[in-house]
Formats: structure tokens, sequence, C-alpha cells
């Protein structure tokens, strides 16, 4: 089962349906499992249940997920795997260091891989669309994996499978949240 | 947090309008009236009613004109947006876009540069599940352009119920469009919504096509009771 945490400004907000619904639409296409927690009511049993965790995105002003670091302390030893989308790649980077820095994009931008990881296995390079107001520095332990010409723009831990992807798949790259399924398979079959 | 809603007198302003209700307060509706019939941003097609449906949902509106120039359309709904502010407080705004990058990268743009959050609730939304809902809420919404085939001149004037619906799916499918229109493929027009204390109800309408490309232009119209 994948948890998918909505990092919006309340729990059931108005942007719930624009940052949380189209990864669910995903999901549900893709024929996963998962269930939705806001991020203010994520339990220990919901990280037991979770098999792998997707970090949503938040809207530009929104960024009360990042006034609480203590509730997200649990990705520093959760070990399996987890997408960071957007918000959801600072609230995972920051988990292990990384600092926020303010780096604004809107729009579509392209992206061009860095380093060879199977999440992006065959492109070389990719437009996607990017809603940020901030990037985020490389925390220890990740690497760089993919970059525009501003901000870097998708990272990986160096041993799991811990993603942080600045633009949104959900909006025409689908196709990246799929392979983050493929790949994340063994600890879902678990 | 009070919101101005961009309004475009179609289903979708007023369906993401009737979103934000159920969450926030919506403290006015927002209407760029632009003179050129191909807008890049903004739809033409009956917004001289803009004012009765606002009115039929006790809700101010805020109108600008715009000459409709692809980008000195953006500083006209600048101006909107600032008035907006203004008169009603806004901390934010809320649009219909479903699925273009290009409408919601200038609308997040600009909400950034006026310090405003930007909500759209319909983002990539399920298109069947959302006509479906639009209908079984309560939403009366009439085709009142039709821009592309297989749209011939008996799809205006059409509300879209849900035999309209099926029609929709089948003329989607078959030739790849959107389901809600998005594309540009037809325009709507919403004569009754949940939200509204009274409906539209259509007197006298004229009619403009050829070649799968036409307008329905609303003439005469009253507020009834529902």
């Amino acid at each position: 089962m994948i948890l998918v945490i909505d990092l919006c400004y309340r729990d059931g907000s108005l942007s719930r349906d624009e940052f949380v619904g189209p990864v669910m639409r995903t999901l549900q296409e893709a024929g996963a499992q998962f269930a939705v927690r806001h991020y203010a009511a994520v339990s220990a049993p919901d990280l037991e249940a979770a098999n792998a965790v997707i970090l949503c995105g938040t809207a530009l002003k929104d960024t009360g997920f990042m006034e609480h670091p203590g509730r997200f302390g649990w990705l520093a030893v959760f070990e399996r795997p987890v997408l960071g989308i957007s918000s959801g790649m600072l609230t995972l980077a920051g988990a292990f260091g990384g600092v926020a820095e303010p780096c604004p994009g809107i729009g579509m931008t392209d992206v061009r891989v860095i380093a060879p990881d199977p999440l992006f296995d065959g492109r070389e390079t990719f437009a996607a669309y990017e809603l940020h107001e901030f990037a985020v520095q490389v925390p220890r332990g990740f690497i760089p994996l993919a970059v525009s010409d501003r901000c870097v723009q998708a990272i990986r831990h160096r041993s799991l499978l811990l993603y942080g992807l600045l633009f949104h798949p959900e909006v025409r790259s689908e196709w990246i949240i799929e392979r983050f399924l493929r790949l994340a398979e063994p600890a879902l079959s678990v | 947090m009070k919101l101005g809603v961009l309004f475009s007198g179609g289903k979708d302003s007023l369906f993401a309008c009737w979103k934000a209700m159920q969450h926030e307060e919506v403290a006015c509706l927002v209407t760029v009236i632009s003179q050129n019939p191909e807008s890049y941003m903004f739809h033409t097609p009956n917004i001289h009613l803009a004012g009765l449906q606002a009115e039929a949902a006790g809700l101010p509106l805020v109108e600008m004109e715009t000459a409709g120039e692809k980008e000195a359309e953006l500083l006209d709904l600048k101006r909107a947006l600032l008035e907006a502010m203004d008169r009603f407080g806004i901390e934010g705004v809320v649009t219909g876009t479903i699925l273009s990058v290009y409408q919601a990268t200038r609308i997040q743009r600009l909400c950034r540069e006026l310090d405003l959050w930007c909500f759209n609730p319909l983002w990539h939304v399920n298109q069947e599940t959302y006509m479906e809902e639009l209908i079984s809420s309560g939403f009366r919404v009439i085709i009142v352009g039709v821009f592309s085939c297989p749209f011939d001149a008996s799809w205006l004037g059409r509300e879209i119920d849900r035999r309209t619906l099926d029609e929709l799916r089948r003329a989607a499918k078959k030739y790849q469009i959107t389901l809600t229109g998005e594309g540009g493929e037809f325009e709507t027009f919403v004569i009754d919504a949940p939200f509204f204390s009274r409906r539209i109800a259509i007197e006298e309408v004229s009619r403009v096509y050829q070649n799968y490309n036409g307008v329905l232009r609303i003439e005469r119209v009253e507020l009834v009771e529902k």
C-alpha cells in the first residue's frame, strides 16, 4: 500500500484536488493501492502499513508544512521507497538536512538528466511542469539526478529509493510516477 | 480566506466557484471582457451576461475590458485583480483551468506577482467524473459555441444533460477531443447552479454558424424564481 501524503495548508483544503487529486488519478490508472493522509494526521500505524510514500506538492504561497519539520522526522529512518514532489522534495530533503533556498519556477521547463538512474532510464532530456518558490540544496547522502538551467530538479538517496522531484510529474510526466511504482514494486508486494 | 473567482460564465469557472465556496469565502467574481473573439485567455460568447449570472449567484462582479491581444490581456486581468483586491480584499484567485498549462502558467505568475494564492480545483480532474458531478449537483449548462468537428449547428443551445453527455462521450472518443471541451471545441453558458438563488430563463437567441464554427448569442433573458 502506498501512503499519499497531502502537504497542503489544511486537511481537506481547496488545494487538495489540485495537488493530491492528479497523483491519486495517476495511481488509480496504474492500478496501485493507496491511502491518502494529511501530513498533520499521519499516524504510526499509517507509516507501518505503508510500503512506499508519495509526498505531494502545494500551492506556491503554501509553506505551512515547512513550519513543522518535526512531523517529518520519520522520513530519515523510513528506508522504504519515497517520492517527494516539489514541496514534497523540500520535505524529504529537509529531513536529511537539505536547506530550502529561494528559486521560483513556474511553467514548462527543460530537464536534463545528469546521472544514470532507473527512474529516468532512456531519457536524456524531457519537458516538465514546475511550480515552486524554493529549490533545495542537495543534502548529504543524496546525489543530483537531473537539473534545469536554474535548479536541481531531481535528487536521489545514494543507496535507498528516496527520490525528490522539484517539478510536478503528475502534469504531463505521469510516466515518472509509473516508473517509481515499478521500482517500488518489490516493497509494495511485501 | 477571501477569494475572487475568474469567471467566464461557462461551466468550468462556475463549478470551480462552487468548489471554492465549500472551502473558503468567495468574495467576488472577476471577468475580463475580451473584444477579440479569438482571445487566448478568455472565452467570449455571451460574456455580456456575466453580470446577470453574478446577480443570480448573489456575488459582486469585477469587470474589466480588454482588447484581447495576446499578452496585453494579462495586464488587463492584472488591473481587474488589483481592483478585486482593493474593493473586496481578496487574498487568492480561483480558476476553472483543467488541462491548459499555458493558462495555468500565466495565472500562477500573475498571482505570484500580486502575492495572491492561486487555486485550480479542476486541475487535471478526471473529466468523466467531473461532467457527471456537474449534472448530478444541479448545474444547468447549455452549449453556446461550437468550434470544431463534429459539433454542428444542432449542438448550439443544447443543454448538457445525461443524453448530451452520452453523445459528447462518443464524440470525444471518435474525434480524440476532451470531454469537457477545454481544447476549445465548444463553449458553454451556465443558466443554473446549486448556489444560484434564481435561474436564468432564455427568451430569445440568435445563431451564427458556418462549417463547424458557430455561436449562440443570447439576446434576451430574465432571472426567474427556482
